[in-house]
């Protein structure tokens, strides 16, 4: 008898809800076995993450402020995504927009009608972030460049070149020599809404709800879904297949260029060491658990957020060590990617296939 | 299937005991007095046996003051930024009476929570910015650093003494030109050569500082960093070096010819007690050698007795209140004569310092 992996043809939607809330059960009760290690109570700790990420309305907004440059990277990674175009450039992208951002904030906020300077800021954020996608887009669909490691080395000169700027010309002549931009004038501040939490929280979910519609109810989203099921059977129905992959690409990188935009017009009003604590990165998790569904991003978002946050409680409150934190987050995800295989593959028990049951004898 | 569901109940069930079996026992506590309840944030781990460690140590002596009176909790490796936000209105939401915050980084941070919570006093660490709830506290660690130059200086053969130092911000600055004028009080042919790491925190960074200053040829290591590297990798040279935060020579060894050292517990224990006490009130602490918030570390047996002799005189002048490091005259290391003879530096001068002393080799910009 072998064990075989099959595709499921179709996947149920009790399987889709139950597996993952499964996987989720039996993350709690591994993680809760290493806080017994640790000493630690499981339920003190998980009440505590739980209270860190949702207990009270302020909170929530503090992780809100998490989920929403989470939302928007994942976003863009999720519709890269779709069409095998693996852009693990969001973090690169977020933070040049970040840079293009307080670029117009600080220079243009001097002569600048105070009402023209957000949407401004925000516009040339985005672009900055769908241009440093099309970097990689052009190059592969021009000259078959590998998109992955392009995408990822931006990432680096992105993040180097903001930091030159921060440390070096752009840095505030008033800040006593510290590493960081002045702060931008009010106008150029996005709104928050509750607490920390901004208007980018809007425009995530509108986003989502966008992206959603376009991929699945317009005549573009219909030729990317083909596009992405296979570029052959796009390219016999008359679609460029260049032409939409760098399109898509262009929007998102925009919307990972918003995150960055939210960041640094939201939070930080600055630019500043810790624009992007990892949120691109995160992002293909949130993408991946999401399933690529738009629709599906925001709220895995929220949670990967409350991970966070909470996980920072769990050292904050609970005196575990600051790796604790990083553990279990660690421990909750595993469960959850290895539980999403048992949704889209049949485990099958077959009798020992000739062919293989000879190999295994042999290796016996 | 079905095995795998069992077995998923029963180490649910396991979970389910261990933790009911825990909760039974502090019913008891619930009858005393709420503690009071400290809390601090820091840019390392404890385990950096350097500037983290040693707030760590103020930490556990307030804990031995003031036993079950008070409670601390802390949390490490805080990135100074918007997330130090979160950390510290975290604390603040929970109820915790008293923050204290130890990078100069998570200065704007804590003025914007403090000024949402204005119940819970806030304690700044190495920065300027107060409020009515918000206070600083540093040391003149310049002081000692001044003393450790004088060893330095006296040590040095090759006169070339390397300084590996984190942000070109007053506080490093201010703690380079005393280093070197200690250094060239004794020798004036020492040059100081600063590396910027551009981090506080970073074993990797702060050793390859190092090892590039040693390269560079200077035989005796300084610096300003939170952790114990660069003096390890004097050490794997062959070469002497002088620690900061902590009497590094415990973690390296004699070739640690001494350290400035932080000693927080005495402030710590003083603040905190004046908060529960109720007479807190918002100040800019900024004491030196005499009030014993910073001390020169014993020095290591490769430091001869006449060396050890001249730090204990200049000490002594400093300790008397006759004379101290910024004293006039000194030349910036362009020549030109910034503190005339006679005159000495503010502490707005000193707070504010932008450049280097005659004998740094380096910008601060």
């Amino acid at each position: 008898m072998s064990i075989l992996f099959e595709k499921r043809k179709n996947i149920s939607r009790t399987a889709q809800v139950l597996v993952p809330a499964a996987s989720f059960v039996v993350s709690l009760i591994l993680t809760g076995i290493l806080l017994l290690a640790f000493g630690a109570d499981p339920f003190a700790t998980y009440r505590a993450m739980f209270r860190g990420a949702f207990g009270s309305g302020r909170a929530f907004t503090e992780t809100l402020v998490k989920a929403i440059p989470l939302m928007l990277t994942g976003l863009g990674v999720a519709l890269a995504f779709r069409l095998r175009f693996w852009n693990i450039g969001a973090e690169g992208q977020l933070t040049l927009a970040g840079v293009a951002a307080t670029g117009v904030a600080i220079f243009w906020g001097r002569w600048m009608p105070s009402f023209l300077l957000l949407p401004t800021v925000i516009l040339v954020g985005c672009l900055a972030g769908a241009a440093w996608a099309g970097i990689p887009a052009l190059l592969r669909t021009r000259l078959k460049v590998d998109e992955t490691l392009v995408t990822l080395m931006l990432n680096y000169v992105a993040i180097l070149f903001s930091e030159y700027l921060y440390y070096g010309p752009w840095r505030d002549p008033k800040g006593y020599g510290f590493p960081g931009t002045e702060p931008f004038p009010e106008a150029a501040w996005m709104p928050r809404i509750a607490g920390r939490a901004h208007l980018g929280l809007v425009f995530a979910l509108f986003l989502a709800l966008a992206l959603w519609f376009v991929l699945n109810r317009t005549r573009w989203g219909f030729e990317l879904k083909i596009l992405g099921a296979s570029p052959q059977a796009a390219r016999y129905q008359g679609i460029s297949v260049e032409r939409n992959i760098v399109l898509a690409i262009l929007v998102s990188g925009a919307l990972c260029g918003l995150a960055g935009v939210g960041e640094v017009t939201g939070i930080s009003r600055r630019l500043q060491q810790g624009l992007s604590l990892g949120y691109g990165y995160t992002a293909i998790i949130v993408a991946w658990m999401g399933q690529l569904n738009p629709l599906a991003v925001p709220f895995v978002a929220v949670l990967m957020a409350a991970l966070l946050v909470g996980g920072d409680q769990v050292q904050m409150m609970m005196g575990l060590p600051a790796s604790m934190g990083i553990l279990m987050q660690g421990m909750i995800l595993f469960p959850l990617l290895a539980g999403s295989l048992f949704t889209e593959y049949r485990i099958k028990r077959t009798a020992r296939h000739p062919a293989a049951g000879a190999a295994a004898e042999g290796a016996e | 299937m079905k095995n795998r569901w069992n077995l998923l109940w029963i180490l649910l069930a396991a979970a389910l005991i261990a933790g009911c079996a825990k909760k039974s026992e502090p019913a008891a506590v619930a009858a005393k007095a709420e503690p009071y309840k400290v809390a601090f944030v820091y840019i390392g781990p404890p385990g950096d046996l350097g500037w983290t460690h040693e707030h760590d140590q103020g930490r556990k002596a307030v804990e031995a003051e003031f036993g079950d009176k008070v409670k601390t909790v802390y949390i490490e490796n805080v990135p100074e930024g918007p997330d130090a936000t979160r950390i510290i209105r975290q604390y603040a939401q929970e109820g915790y009476d008293m923050i204290f915050a130890t990078s100069f980084g998570y200065m704007d941070p804590m003025v914007e929570v403090a000024k949402e919570f204005p119940k819970v006093k806030f304690e700044h660490c190495s920065g300027y910015k107060t409020a009515e709830n918000m206070s600083t506290y540093f040391g003149r660690i310049y002081q000692p650093r001044y003393l450790s130059g004088i060893v330095a200086g006296k040590m040095t053969k090759s006169n070339i003494i390397g300084y590996a130092a984190a942000f070109p911000i007053p506080e490093v600055v201010r703690g380079i030109n005393a280093f070197t004028l200690g250094a060239r009080s004794v020798n004036p042919k020492v040059q100081v050569r600063v590396v910027w790491t551009n981090t506080w925190y970073d074993p990797v960074k702060e050793r390859e500082a190092a090892v590039a200053l040693l390269d560079a040829g200077a035989d005796i290591i300084a610096q300003h960093q939170d952790t114990v590297e660069p003096q390890k990798a004097a050490k794997e040279r062959g070469k002497l070096s002088i620690g900061y935060d902590s009497d590094m020579r415990a973690f390296v060894g004699d070739t640690v010819l001494t350290s400035p050292v932080w000693n927080w517990g005495s402030y710590y224990k003083d603040t905190i007690g004046k908060a529960m006490a109720g007479t807190w009130t918002t100040h800019q602490y900024w004491e030196g050698l005499k009030a014993g918030v910073v001390r020169l570390a014993d020095m290591s047996p490769l430091v001869p007795q006449d060396v050890k002799d001249l730090v204990k005189a200049a000490e002594q002048k400093i300790l008397d209140g006759t004379w101290d490091v910024f004293y006039g005259p000194i030349k910036d290391n362009t020549g030109a004569v910034k503190v005339a003879a006679g005159a000495k530096m503010t502490d707005g001068e000193m707070l504010s310092f932008d450049w280097f002393v005659e004998g740094v080799v380096g910008k601060v910009k």
